[in-house]
């Protein structure tokens, strides 16, 4: 049966709070701002299968997440739009797993292309492969998220000069614009500022929009695919809300890399609705 | 012994830059990007003749490492050139998570090594890179000898599957090693037969070990000399094999003892041959400004303190 995007979202903020409880840890509070935009990308905007994906991206869209701790988004999307089984984010950070803590391409766990976890470097690698695509003549499009807080990294700097320097202009690049980092708010802990200055300052092209609104993520998305091959890369800042989602985590960093316990977590399911089908665990 | 001739000072950066041109003719797959120092690492043919595949990134390595683990996800094979300080401590993070353990085809060219940088000083005199990238898993330690091993290290790196450390040299060296001598990965290369004593060298420090060798067999002391141009994969076979030979070992490097060549052979033959050794390295200090043959002398790392330690193993 086809699924509309709320209901896939819902079931992915179900995985992803069932996920970090049943590990015991994890991070679940920038996974439910990412949700909602990356639930478009991966089921309407890339032009990828679980069929056509290989690591090296040649001839399809590619993703790359900077931002390596929200990997149970990651990891539910990635199980839910078929590329591996469902039942396997049971898994999650328990010895052997292919669902590291943070994405590892060790285990070979398909849709994952590099490894990530450190900040800062997600940016250049996706930088690297869109100059590739260029290289070899493929006319597809490389996608990297990045959080707020993660934008305090120099290298990230260091990238965004270098892409409007080779203007990558097959690159989209997006920021998870929650506001929230683990010891405080993006201002009170570094003053992040103007984002949308910055980045147009260093001489990207910058989109901004709701980032929970599907409507919203669509015509961003649109208005991203138009500016490809302009010269200039191009930047989604996506407003959203860490948390979001479950009432008890929405708009703090307390939840940044916390689990719930037993109890919250099922008070956080009467928040979400089953739609997809729950893994068992 | 066997003569070994000196067909001319050259500098060990000028053999990767020469490998490098070769390289981007013959295997459109290889790209090259560079930190601000295309000159300093001889990327200059590569970036004339194959403008495309060459990226000047500006003073930014860590982006730089990043960027060359992208475009080898997608199946290049970049080389990212730089000075041997900012290919590793500084990036260290970006080459451990980026590179070694996603696992990601690059090749890191870092010149400039050691103390015989010279006149720069202590900054930019890095003697900690062996051991920083030693300790990655995954990761490839090549320290070659003169232009021509350079060169063939070069090949070499990039038909290997992997992340690779090539590490290099900025002064003019004797070149001795032959021209068309391939370099086999993990493969120590023996250059003396002897049963007195094991001196096991690399990198600059081979060429002082040949010529300690030379006067050590005048005075009758039999040599057994190694290049080990691959300091990871060791070929632990060969050191173990000589040192069972000859039951005393030094080792020289240009580099601190620790995370060395030295401590790690040591490590090897501690286990698999407990055996008495000297190691010709820096002690747990930094270097300074000055000439490389005179911070050679001053630090320890020439013929003549190889010689002293080999002597004081009898």
């Amino acid at each position: 049966m086809e699924y509309t995007l709320p209901q896939i979202a819902s079931q992915v903020r179900r995985d992803i709070v069932r996920m970090v409880t049943a590990a015991a840890s994890g991070h679940p509070g920038g996974s439910l701002s990412s949700t909602d935009f990356l639930t478009y990308l991966f089921f309407k905007e890339m032009n990828v299968t679980p069929e056509t994906w290989h690591r090296s991206g040649t001839g399809i869209d590619q993703f790359f997440l900077s931002a390596g701790h929200i990997s149970p988004v990651l990891y539910s999307l990635l199980a839910r739009r078929g590329y591996f089984p469902v039942a396997e984010l049971a898994t999650f950070r328990r010895f052997g797993t292919r669902l590291q803590g943070h994405p590892s391409v060790e285990k070979g766990l398909p849709g994952v292309n590099q490894a990530a976890g450190s900040l800062g470097q997600g940016l250049s690698v996706a930088i690297g492969a869109a100059l590739a695509k260029r290289l070899s003549g493929d006319p597809n499009t490389v996608y990297v998220l990045i959080g707020d807080g993660e934008s305090e990294e120099g290298q990230i700097w260091e990238a965004a000069m270098s892409a409007a320097h080779y203007k990558v202009d097959n690159l989209v690049a997006m920021t998870d614009w929650n506001h929230q980092q683990i010891d405080g708010t993006t201002e009170d802990v570094a003053g992040l500022g103007d984002l949308r200055a910055k980045w147009e300052a260093f001489g990207w092209s910058v989109i901004e929009a709701d980032g929970h609104d599907f409507p919203s993520i669509a015509h961003a998305f649109a208005e991203a695919r138009t500016r490809k091959g302009l010269g200039c890369p191009v930047m989604i800042l996506w407003h959203t809300e860490m948390g979001h989602g479950v009432d008890f985590m929405a708009g703090t960093c307390k939840w940044h890399g916390k689990n719930p316990s037993v109890e919250q977590c099922a008070e956080a399911m009467k928040q979400l609705e089953e739609t997809m089908g729950d893994f068992a665990l | 012994m066997k003569a070994f001739v000196d067909t001319g000072k050259k500098d060990t950066r000028s053999g990767f830059g020469a490998g490098l041109a070769e390289l981007g003719n013959s295997n459109p797959k290889v790209v090259a990007l560079t930190a601000d120092l295309k000159g300093s690492l001889k990327m200059d043919a590569f970036a004339a003749e194959h403008p495309e595949r060459f990226f000047e990134v500006g003073i930014a390595e860590a982006n730089m490492v990043g960027m060359a683990a992208g475009l080898a996800v997608a199946g290049y094979i970049p080389f990212i050139g730089t000075f041997a300080n900012f290919a590793t401590a500084r990036v260290l993070d970006q080459i451990r998570q980026s590179v070694c353990y996603s696992k990601t085809n690059v090749k890191i060219a870092a010149s400039h090594a050691g103390i015989t940088l010279g006149e720069d000083g202590a900054t930019h005199q890095t003697l900690e890179d062996i051991g920083l990238m030693r300790m990655l898993p995954e990761m490839v330690v090549i320290n070659p000898c003169d232009y021509n091993q350079t060169k063939a290290a070069t090949l070499a790196a990039a038909a290997w599957d992997g992340p690779v450390y090539l590490r290099f040299g900025r002064p003019g060296v004797p070149n001795f090693t032959p021209a068309d001598q391939p370099l086999e990965i993990g493969k120590a290369l023996k250059l003396n037969d002897g049963k007195d004593v094991t001196i096991i060298a690399t990198g600059h420090l081979v060429w002082e070990a040949i010529q300690a060798a030379t006067v050590l067999e005048a005075q009758g002391v039999s040599v057994d000399l190694i290049d080990i141009h691959t300091i990871k994969p060791l070929d632990k076979e060969a050191v173990i094999a000589s040192a069972r030979k000859t039951g005393k070992v030094v080792v020289a490097e240009e580099h601190l003892v620790a995370g060395g060549l030295g401590e790690e052979i040591a490590g090897v033959l501690a286990t698999a041959c407990p055996t008495p050794m000297r190691l010709v390295a820096i002690d747990d200090q930094f270097g300074q400004s000055g000439k490389p043959a005179e911070l050679m002398a001053a630090y320890g790392l020439d013929a003549a303190h190889i010689v002293k330690a080999a002597l004081s193993l009898r």
